[in-house]
């Protein structure tokens, strides 16, 4: 149990997506601006990365990894080099689904994601957490776990930069730094501030 | 002819797809520590998105609107694998480095954004040149930053020494900072504001105005 709290520590402050490997950073500076529409896009993340991570796992280590499909009789196939098209296909696909679902069963909250949840499918946070996961060898129910992991966390520093931001409207930044400028240095020291959980283990 | 000129240099500043259209920020970032995997990065992606711009502009009259976005990233997807192979092939411990952001290509928002925007409206050649053009402008920022990354973080380039360590007992003690995540927001965030110190135009309207009001006004 312990192995899975800690990955999850680490999944959502340590090594947070937005702020330590600045993955989805488009969709985070631009959906910044209210602290509203920031939680709605941070639950859509976490539900797609949950979903996603566990998904493409079971499809890499079953049916792409080198030799994974002895199953089938294929011992000597490595269809690796599929894996970006596939991850990308199932990702997509996913979303759709849970679009459909969510219209279909929970209209409220249908509602309330509007336009994000389409967006979420060209979101690098989305995608780099599959690849995390390839890359990093996790078995199955730690993908579960990391997939809840870095979707929180990188809702959590989405949601912390809106807050920020919905303050700062009322201070006086220098015209060159308006807008994007002074996002990215409010970035930066969040990023700073996030760096004082390194080290941190359970 | 004009027309191709404009496409092609645009981007490069006046236009710029990280400092102004907000696009393809997270690879611009995450790859800058050092100026190889950065170098790389700009290749591979500069190619994929001439290529890939190409190559939607070609069939976009034969694209069905409502899974144009699916089609669009098959394409890109495939771009990639073949950038991804090519790469571990010719350049594997760089590659190595670059680790999971030569596949996060996929998902760059210069490469889809432009698809859209440009290459779907516009002739095979134009796309080609405006997906290069991006590409540069991203380039363009990318070994500025990764530059000043390392330069000032080891006091390297390219991996050969350009100023004297304390520890070799030279005069420079390396800004350990610089290589960690914080900074490459702070020199991204700083080069935007000269780049539009200088280009005034850029400039955003602040959301809320302050409003300054002299003593005498109160009475």
């Amino acid at each position: 149990m312990d192995v899975y709290f800690n990955l999850f520590i680490k999944a959502a402050f340590v090594e947070n997506l937005a702020l330590a490997f600045f993955l989805g950073m488009c969709t985070f500076l631009a959906v910044s601006k209210k602290v509203e529409t920031a939680i709605g896009l941070g639950i859509a993340v976490i539900a797609v990365q949950t979903i996603t991570v566990p998904v493409n796992h079971v499809i890499y280590a079953y049916l792409l990894a080198d030799g994974a499909l002895a199953w089938a009789g294929l011992p000597d196939l490595d269809l690796s080099f599929l894996g970006l098209v596939t991850y990308i296909g199932v990702i997509a696909a996913l979303v759709q689904i849970l679009e459909m679902t969510l219209d279909r069963y929970v209209p409220r909250l249908y509602n309330a994601l509007g336009i994000f949840l389409p967006l979420i499918t060209v979101n690098c946070a989305i995608l780099g957490g599959t690849l995390f996961m390839v890359e990093r060898h996790y078995s199955f129910s730690e993908s579960i776990v990391y997939g809840i992991g870095s979707g929180t966390g990188w809702a959590i520093a989405l949601i912390a930069l809106a807050g920020i931001r919905e303050k700062l409207k009322y201070s006086d930044v220098p015209d060159g730094l308006q807008g994007l400028g002074i996002t990215f240095i409010i970035v930066g020291l969040m990023s700073l501030g996030f760096m004082g959980f390194s080290g941190i283990q359970l | 002819m004009s027309d191709a000129r404009s496409v092609l240099i645009d981007p490069l500043i006046d236009n710029n797809p990280v400092t102004l259209q907000m696009l393809g920020i997270c690879s611009a970032l995450a790859v800058t520590t050092a100026l190889l995997p950065a170098l790389l990065m700009c290749v591979a992606l500069t190619s994929v998105a001439a290529l890939s711009c190409a190559a939607i502009s070609a069939i976009r009259h034969r694209i069905p609107n409502n899974i144009r976005i699916i089609v669009q990233m098959t394409i890109i997807a495939s771009l990639v694998i073949l950038t991804d192979q090519l790469l571990r092939a010719y350049a594997f411990e760089t590659s190595k480095q670059l680790s999971v952001f030569v596949g996060l290509i996929i998902t760059n928002c210069i490469i889809l954004g432009r698809a859209e925007a440009f290459a779907m409206k516009n002739p095979v050649g134009l796309s080609f040149l405006d997906g290069l053009g991006n590409g540069l402008g991203y380039s363009l920022i990318l070994i500025a930053v990764a530059t000043l990354r390392e330069l000032f973080g080891a006091g390297t380039l390219l991996g050969y020494p350009v100023f004297d360590l304390t520890q070799n007992g030279g005069w420079y003690e390396a800004n350990g900072l610089m290589l960690l995540p914080p900074s490459a927001f702070f020199i991204i965030g700083l080069l935007i504001w000269a780049i539009r110190s200088l280009r005034t135009q850029q400039v955003e309207n602040a959301d809320y105005q302050i409003h300054e009001v002299h003593r005498t006004d109160v009475y």
